[in-house]
């Protein structure tokens, strides 16, 4: 456990922390950036360099971008009367708690079961693109076109909901 | 890494063949370029379409030229490229296209056909709004055609065909403000539907027994004696081999596909398309798809006859094409829509062939398939252009006299007609026709198509008959104004009129061109072949016949103007029988009261279950609630004082409280979920931990 | 505590400040973040037993990251546009106003 992991990890969790806490929304969605971008290190830290640029590609450079726009579009930076939390906000807390000392137990409780070498790291596996892109278009290839549907739908899909609909078009 | 897609052609195939499919995927593309141009593009969809479809007759020119190059040189040619599509373990599906005799036919029939119905649309669907929208329908359909011509694997047709379906039901309901058309694309769609479930379990079990679904794979495809030695090893139910089984269920997609019975009732429908589908796809083309289906896997229809016999499954044909022949050309004396007399005729005539392909073969039902798709489509655009010129005018007993007005219209139709009723010696569809009485008539299992087809020939001649006399002779019952087409629409008229005389002449007994090209046998130019007695006799019958129909319809028809309420003069003399014959002797009441009355009332079924089972056993249950609410009150305001009101009330609200977890807000439910996740991950781990 | 068990908390962490941030925020938005995180939080699961798990070279935990990753751009860009709809429909996103199941 290095300190660049506690370092990112903390990073990650307090702008985790601060994307849920904070009043003003774009803030949130500042924040937001922060944790993904947190996520993104510890992709890298993980050795998985595709997956690390993925997320910020997607993530950040589109998940947060459209945030952002959604809540300049809707207005929704400005605070609403009744506070920014639903009513019974502590029902949701308490489930989100025991949810987390649930997911925390089995961790801890089966950290020594885990296969592999769990504990002591193994060389970095040497994943090239080329490999991820070969194994793309070789092996993943249907759920890679599959993806690629689904994406075209969803965009389609998004355009659709999200369009004004015409005064008076048949 | 296992290569999950990989191209190999299995044979050194030459350059034509490498490039086949191009003749498809050309329309297609074009047809997804026209989808992105704007309405007022029109000049350029219809230049895209025509260019594009152009390029695919090029294609398929150079294609038939090579085939018939290499059967001169006494090359039996069939050239096929298969790839391997999807592998999944051990098994795999692989796809191809062929290039033989057959697709080669079908290829410049269906790019030719195409090719002039498209030029004539320019002129027909001048004045519509949605000409792109249209152009990029029918180049669909060309493309996907093309593709049922060129495929080398069941499953590829099949794609193709399923293509094939969507752009028909499109078309016909391209003028989907009118309920009867959206009605009648939906009528067709869903009946096909019905064929295809069939024509897909063929499919999946000849895969399940074969291991493939390539027609040719030097041989190891499943139309080659191998897989066929196989399938006939392999008994099915009542006594059929499984390579009859498959081939029966083969049929049924192909009989929705060609509107044989009982699944014709499509077809009449679908003339509330524009009258250029009607003639591309109701007529010439993909309605003939079933025909070519079964001309494709004919070695599995024919398999295990023994030499001049026959087999259950080409019994089956047989018989249904000429029911369907005879009931359909009844049906038509009766109509009075000019466009549905043709459609009743084009479901005879695809009963001839579905008779000519299980009595005489592959050559006898595709050269039918081939005249007639020049005729018909021919027979069509011409009703086109006098619907045109008669301002929309359907009806034939509110036209008349149409001869003087649209002169080069009357003569192409003239043509059409006399190529339908099979006129002596001119016209095309008279040696086609031949072509399948005599395979009726050597047939060795019964004499009964033979009866019925000359029958069916007889009732051919004398509606067309009928029809031209309403429409060209007399005088003019309708609008005064009718004025002819322009060229655009009249020159592809007369190219098919063309086709409609000439294609005969490689058909004829005397020089059996056609026939010995799809066998893959040496054609001989013989004037003997005309010569022998059975065959005069049977060209003399067939001969009496036609006149016999051309004349009893020039008798009772001919340039004669009844007025408008006057009865039909069959209906004067029979009108029972005329009036089943004019409400299409109640096939489509029949299956109203049959299936569509079924599937009613299953579906009333349901809605009863589920207001009055499911629905009362909801309420019955808060209705218990309610009676032990209502029971406790009872007991709390006699035996007990007021003071326990307040708990009575609670358990009145019982019944509701499970209603409340309905609240509408999105964040209890996913609370909910979250509580239920949580639930399950201890149970999880508590029985792991067990 | 291993580094695997660490990154594993660190994932149980963010998933459950985002459940807890989907489950009491009334701002839709938010709570599409909040869905967004829990994502997130997955997406680290995987590459972590990816990481660690015997076969690293199989690839099969990145691909399914990389996967979940274009499945949630899309799932995001649907999420925001019924969001947009609402707003324009509601004229608020306001998650407690809306409990009405029609129209």
């Amino acid at each position: 456990m290095s300190l660049v992991f506690y370092a990112i990890a903390g990073l990650t969790v307090a702008g985790g922390l601060a994307a849920m806490l904070l009043k003003n929304t774009v803030h949130c969605a500042l924040a937001l950036t922060v944790a993904f971008a947190g996520i993104a290190l510890l992709f890298l830290e993980l050795d998985a360099q595709f997956a690390g640029f993925a997320q910020i590609l997607v993530y950040i450079g589109a998940v947060a971008v459209l945030v952002v726009f959604a809540i300049l579009l809707t207005r929704g930076s400005e605070t609403p009367k009744g506070g920014v939390f639903s009513r019974n906000w502590l029902t949701g807390l308490a489930i989100a708690a025991g949810v987390f000392a649930v997911l925390g137990w089995a961790v801890l409780g089966s950290a020594r079961a885990l296969p592999g070498p769990g504990g002591t790291p193994t060389a970095a596996p040497t994943v090239t693109v080329l490999q991820i892109g070969n194994a793309l278009m070789g092996r993943y290839v249907l759920p890679l076109e599959i993806v690629a549907l689904l994406l075209t739908a969803a965009l389609i899909g998004a355009v659709i909901v999200a369009m004004h609909e015409k005064e008076g078009a048949k | 890494m296992q290569e999950t897609i990989s191209f190999t052609p299995q044979l050194a195939a030459s350059p034509i063949t490498g490039i086949l499919w191009l003749i498809p995927t050309v329309p297609i593309v074009a047809s997804g370029v026209i989808v992105l141009l704007k309405q007022p593009k029109r000049s350029t969809a219809a230049a895209l379409a025509i260019g594009s479809l152009g390029f695919s007759l090029l294609l398929a020119l150079v294609a038939f030229a090579h085939v018939v190059g290499a059967w001169m040189h006494g090359v039996a040619a069939r050239e096929t490229v298969n790839f391997t599509w999807i592998q999944v373990g051990t098994a795999h599906v692989d796809l191809g296209w062929v290039l033989d005799p057959l697709s080669a036919v079908m290829l410049v029939m269906v790019a030719l056909v195409g090719l002039l119905i498209f030029i004539y649309s320019i002129g027909y669907m001048a004045h519509d709004e949605n000409f792109t929208r249209f152009f990029c329908f029918m180049s669909l359909f060309a493309g996907a055609m093309l593709g049922v011509a060129i495929a080398n694997s069941l499953l590829l047709l099949f794609m193709c065909w399923e293509l094939v379906g969507l752009t028909s039901y499109l078309l016909i309901g391209f003028w989907y403000q009118k309920p009867a058309a959206a009605a009648a694309a939906k009528k067709a769609f869903l009946t096909t539907r019905v064929g295809d479930i069939f024509f897909l379990l063929g499919i999946v079990w000849l895969f399940a027994q074969t291991g493939t679904l390539l027609f040719y794979n030097n041989g190891g495809g499943s139309m080659e004696p191998l897989a066929l030695g196989g399938l006939l090893a392999q008994p099915a139910a009542l006594g059929l081999t499984a390579a009859g089984a498959i081939g029966l269920l083969i049929f049924a997609g192909a009989a929705g596909k060609s509107g044989q019975l009982p699944l014709h009732v499509w077809l009449p429908d679908a003339m509330e398309g524009p009258t250029p589908v009607s003639a591309l796809i109701h007529a010439a083309t993909m309605v003939a798809a079933g025909v070519y289906l079964i001309a494709r896997v004919y070695p599995l229809m024919a398999a295990g006859a023994l030499t001049g016999g026959t087999t259950p499954a080409l019994t089956v044909v047989t018989w249904v094409g000429a029911s369907t022949a005879v009931f359909a050309a009844l049906i038509a004396v009766a109509q009075n829509d000019i466009k549905r007399i043709l459609a009743y005729s084009t479901i005879s005539q695809l009963g001839y062939m579905m008779a000519g392909l299980g009595m005489g073969g592959v050559a006898v039902g595709m050269f039918h398939l081939i005249t007639h798709a020049f005729f018909k489509a021919l027979l069509f655009l011409g009703a086109g252009s006098v619907i045109h010129g008669c301002h929309e005018e359907q009806d034939v007993r509110r036209m008349g006299g149409l001869r003087a007005d649209m002169p080069l219209t009357f003569a192409t139709y003239a043509i059409g007609m006399l190529a339908l009723c099979g006129f002596p010696l001119l016209f095309s569809g008279f040696w086609s026709k031949d072509g399948i009485l005599e395979a009726a008539e050597h047939w060795s299992m019964a004499k009964g198509p033979f009866y019925m087809l000359v029958f069916g020939a007889l009732l051919t001649a004398f509606y067309m008959t009928r029809q031209v006399g309403y429409v060209f002779f007399g005088h003019n019952r309708g609008s005064k104004d009718a004025h002819e087409s322009p060229a655009v629409m009249t020159l592809p008229l007369v190219v098919l009129a063309f086709f409609a005389m000439a294609l005969g002449l490689i058909g004829t007994p005397a020089w059996p061109w056609f026939r010995a090209f799809l066998d893959g046998r040496a054609a001989g130019f013989d004037w003997h072949g005309l010569a022998e007695p059975g065959l005069l006799a049977l060209m003399g019958t067939s001969t009496v016949v036609v006149f016999l129909g051309l004349g009893l319809g020039w008798r009772l028809y001919g340039d004669r103007s009844p007025k408008p309420k006057e009865p039909d003069v069959l209906e004067a003399a029979a009108p029972l029988p005329w009036g089943w014959l004019r409400d299409r002797l109640y096939v489509d009441e029949l299956y109203g009261v049959t299936v569509i009355a079924f599937y009613g009332w299953w579906a009333r079924v349901a809605d009863w279950l589920d207001r009055r089972v499911w629905g009362g056993a909801v309420s019955g249950v808060a209705w218990a609630f309610g009676l032990w609410a209502q029971l406790n009150r009872f007991l709390d305001n006699n035996v007990v004082d007021g003071s326990f009101d307040k708990g009575c009330d609670e358990l009145a609200s019982g019944g509701g409280l499970l209603a409340r977890v309905q609240t509408g807000r999105v964040q209890t439910y996913l609370r909910l979920l979250a509580l239920a996740v949580l639930a399950l991950a201890l149970m999880l781990i508590w029985s792991s931990r067990a | 505590m291993t580094p695997l068990a660490g990154y594993l908390l660190v994932a149980a962490l963010l998933f459950s400040i985002g459940l807890a941030g989907a489950l009491t925020r009334r701002n839709a938005i938010l709570v599409l973040i909040g869905i967004e995180l829990m994502l997130n939080a997955a997406n680290l699961n995987l590459i972590a037993f990816w990481r660690y798990g015997p076969h690293p070279e199989a690839l099969t935990g990145m691909m399914f990251a990389i996967f979940s990753i274009a499945v949630a751009a899309a799932e995001a860009a649907v999420g925001l546009g019924l969001v947009i709809q609402i707003h324009r429909h509601a004229h608020s996103t306001d998650l407690d106003a809306m409990n009405r199941m029609k129209g």
